[in-house]
């Protein structure tokens, strides 16, 4: 168990592309952060760097106030699971497990109650003696994660090691992670493009975007309160709606439609509104009104598609809204639908910039 | 169904040709091999087996002076199997740690490294023999078997087709090997020999076939008889029947060329399996 430290961390590749471009932050003892962000944001480089299978550019990486940029991956006391296992095709389940312990010159009798430890908490014992290529991917996960478990590390590495497995298999896995987590309370940093994942396993949420931490805290308060305009899109499940505006001093303005309850915001430049999906409800007289266009029923409730009333970029792609709705609410399609919300939970950003000014 | 029938026997025909034409000589061989020597000269080849067969591979075999001047047929054999097993474990050691450096260190000349030994696939060994010979007779290692396989063992071929084969091996089990503390030499034994199984198996054959098959090297590189392999005592023996004023002994160099040929068809018949499955086969 151990804190990890990156400074001033930057990543820049022999042909000139820059991965990451200067990371800040501590990883507390014990806890379980979550790097998040679409692919080539700098996420995975970012965890390879950390385990040592990059070099560091830029910037220091410490592991319990030792660092490591020079120390070698094995001597750096961390696991890793990487996203297709990495499995040893010729070994056994027992083997795999095995190969680092026995690489530290470990006895084989603690190398034997270790593994077999590591596998009864993984619920493997059954396999130990079979090769890769007869397990399911489910067991193959499992597999690696007991590789990492058997060397007692400071600091579990995961890189996206969920994505090979289909989606139920995903859910129970996902479970086991966070549950195995809490009982080990290793230090653990998870690499996921899967923003469901992301939100459910970690402690803290790190949004990463072009090399750069765009926001860091709870996966909630990342929901509730984003800091830009691609943490909040980046985050959550349907996606926040958006509509572009601008400011007349009282009002937000698109085309014929006219938003009132703002203000402190600037005149000049183009802005956007941010709404959830689920902060939208029915109003007799509410702001929006919505022609109705695809109703997908998911059993507890209902996400209603349509494009807005009066808005000048209503034909465009992404442009319509998402109001989610419970399930008794099932309009005829074409049909038109007031939809309200309350301002204090809207948040505007800058169109350029991205800010959050709201 | 007539078509269909039609088009068996015409197939198979023409693999019955095939077949014949590649084995008819062999079983020429095999037949006259089996007759004395007064059948032979009188009557020429046979295509029947005759009533020889245990005197004359016997003597070949295990009688001195029965086939050379003084070494037995299985000292020769005993010798090719030396020169084809050396040959094919020398080339799989060597191009495999060759490739293993190329594939797996980025040093500087890698790339152009590769190239240069790729390019001597174009350079028989005819071209270099005159130098090849000047530095094992310099060294003293004529008629040993080191000077006889070592020079023979740098292989591009081998090390092209490992080369790609370690590139095919996904790079994560190389850093899974790294965070389990693995070093080079242990990423290399413990993981990417074990791999390499099939592929061994099928460049272990080739090449033993291609070592037995030596002819020009062991015959400048080897001057005492007892020194001689299969391969060059069969050219040896017709000299022997040309120059002795007795019965030219044929059926002799008819047995010594079929006991030339078994053992690489035998080793092909028995590693077929892993020979397929190490040129065509992928797992990882």
């Amino acid at each position: 168990m151990a804190n990890v430290q990156l400074r001033g961390v930057r990543k820049t590749y022999p042909n000139g592309a820059v991965a990451v471009r200067g990371v800040d932050m501590v990883v507390e003892d014990g806890e379980f952060i979550v790097f998040v962000g679409p692919s080539g944001c700098g996420k995975s480089t970012l965890l390879r760097m950390i385990a040592g299978l990059e070099k560091i550019t830029e910037g220091d990486i410490s592991i319990e106030d030792r660092r490591i940029n020079d120390v070698s991956p094995a001597d750096r006391d961390v696991a890793m699971v990487f996203q297709n296992y990495a499995l040893y095709p010729h070994m056994t389940v027992r083997g795999n497990m095995s190969y680092g312990l026995k690489n530290r010159g470990m006895p084989k009798d603690e190398i034997n109650r270790k593994v077999e430890e590591a596998a009864e908490l993984l619920r493997i014992s059954d396999f130990l003696d079979r090769q890769p290529n007869q397990l399911s991917g489910g067991q193959r996960q499992r597999v690696a994660m007991g590789r990492a478990i058997v060397r007692e590390p400071k600091v579990f590495l995961f890189d996206e090691p969920l994505s090979n497995l289909d989606a139920k298999l995903r859910v129970q896995m996902r479970i086991e992670i966070k549950r195995l987590q809490r009982r080990l309370n290793v230090t653990s940093i998870y690499v996921t493009h899967d923003q469901t994942e992301a939100m459910t396993l970690a402690d803290r949420l790190a949004v990463i975007n072009d090399g750069k931490i765009e926001q860091i805290g709870a996966p909630i308060d990342l929901y509730n309160n984003p800091a830009s305009l691609f943490v909040a899109s980046f985050i959550g499940s349907p996606q926040v709606n958006l509509l572009p505006v601008t400011f007349d001093g009282s009002r937000l303005i698109n085309g014929e439609l006219a938003i009132d309850g703002f203000s402190d915001l600037p005149q000049s430049t183009p802005l956007v509104l941010g709404i959830r999906p689920d902060d939208l409800s029915q109003a007799s007289h509410g702001q929006f009104t919505m022609r109705v266009d695809i109703v997908e029923q998911h059993g507890a409730d209902n996400l209603i598609y349509g494009a807005l009333h009066g808005i000048t970029n209503a034909e465009e792609d992404g442009a319509e809204f998402c109001f989610k709705a419970s399930h008794d609410l099932l309009p005829p399609l074409e049909s038109s639908l007031s939809l309200g919300f309350d301002a204090s939970k809207a948040m505007v950003f800058d169109q350029q910039s991205g800010q959050r000014l709201i | 169904m007539k078509d269909w029938n039609w088009r068996l026997i015409s197939t198979h025909a023409i693999l019955i040709v095939g077949v014949l034409f590649m084995s008819l000589p062999v079983w020429v061989a095999f037949a006259t091999s089996t007759h004395a020597p007064e059948t032979i000269l009188r009557e020429g080849l046979q295509l029947w087996p005759g009533s020889h067969f245990l005197e004359t591979y016997r003597e070949v075999l295990f009688v001195e002076g029965g086939v050379m001047k003084s070494v037995l047929g299985t000292t020769m054999l005993k010798n090719s199997l030396i020169l084809g097993i050396g040959f094919a474990i020398g080339k799989v050691v060597i191009s495999m740690l060759a490739a293993y450096a190329i594939v797996y260190f980025r040093f500087r000349l890698a790339v152009p490294l590769f190239w240069v030994i790729f390019m001597t696939l174009l350079l028989p060994l005819e071209v270099r023999i005159i130098p090849s010979y000047e530095v094992v007779a310099g060294l003293g290692l004529l008629d040993t078997h080191f000077g006889l396989i070592v020079p023979l063992i740098a292989s591009a071929t081998g090390t092209f087709f490992f080369r790609q084969f370690f590139r095919s091996v996904p790079d994560e089990l190389l850093e899974a090997a790294r965070l389990d503390g693995a070093t080079a030499w242990g990423f290399f034994i413990d993981i990417l020999v074990p791999l390499s199984k099939t592929m061994i198996a099928a460049i272990l054959i080739i090449m033993f076939v291609v070592g037995w098959n030596q002819y020009l090297w062991p015959l400048i590189m080897t001057t005492k008889e007892e020194n001689y392999t299969l391969v060059i005592g069969i050219k040896q023996i017709y000299q022997i029947l040309a120059e002795g004023g007795e019965l030219p002994q044929y059926q002799k160099a008819f047995a010594l060329t079929i006991l030339a040929t078994l053992p690489p068809v035998l080793v092909v018949l028995v590693f077929q399996n892993w020979f397929v499955k190490g040129l065509v086969e992928s797992e990882k």
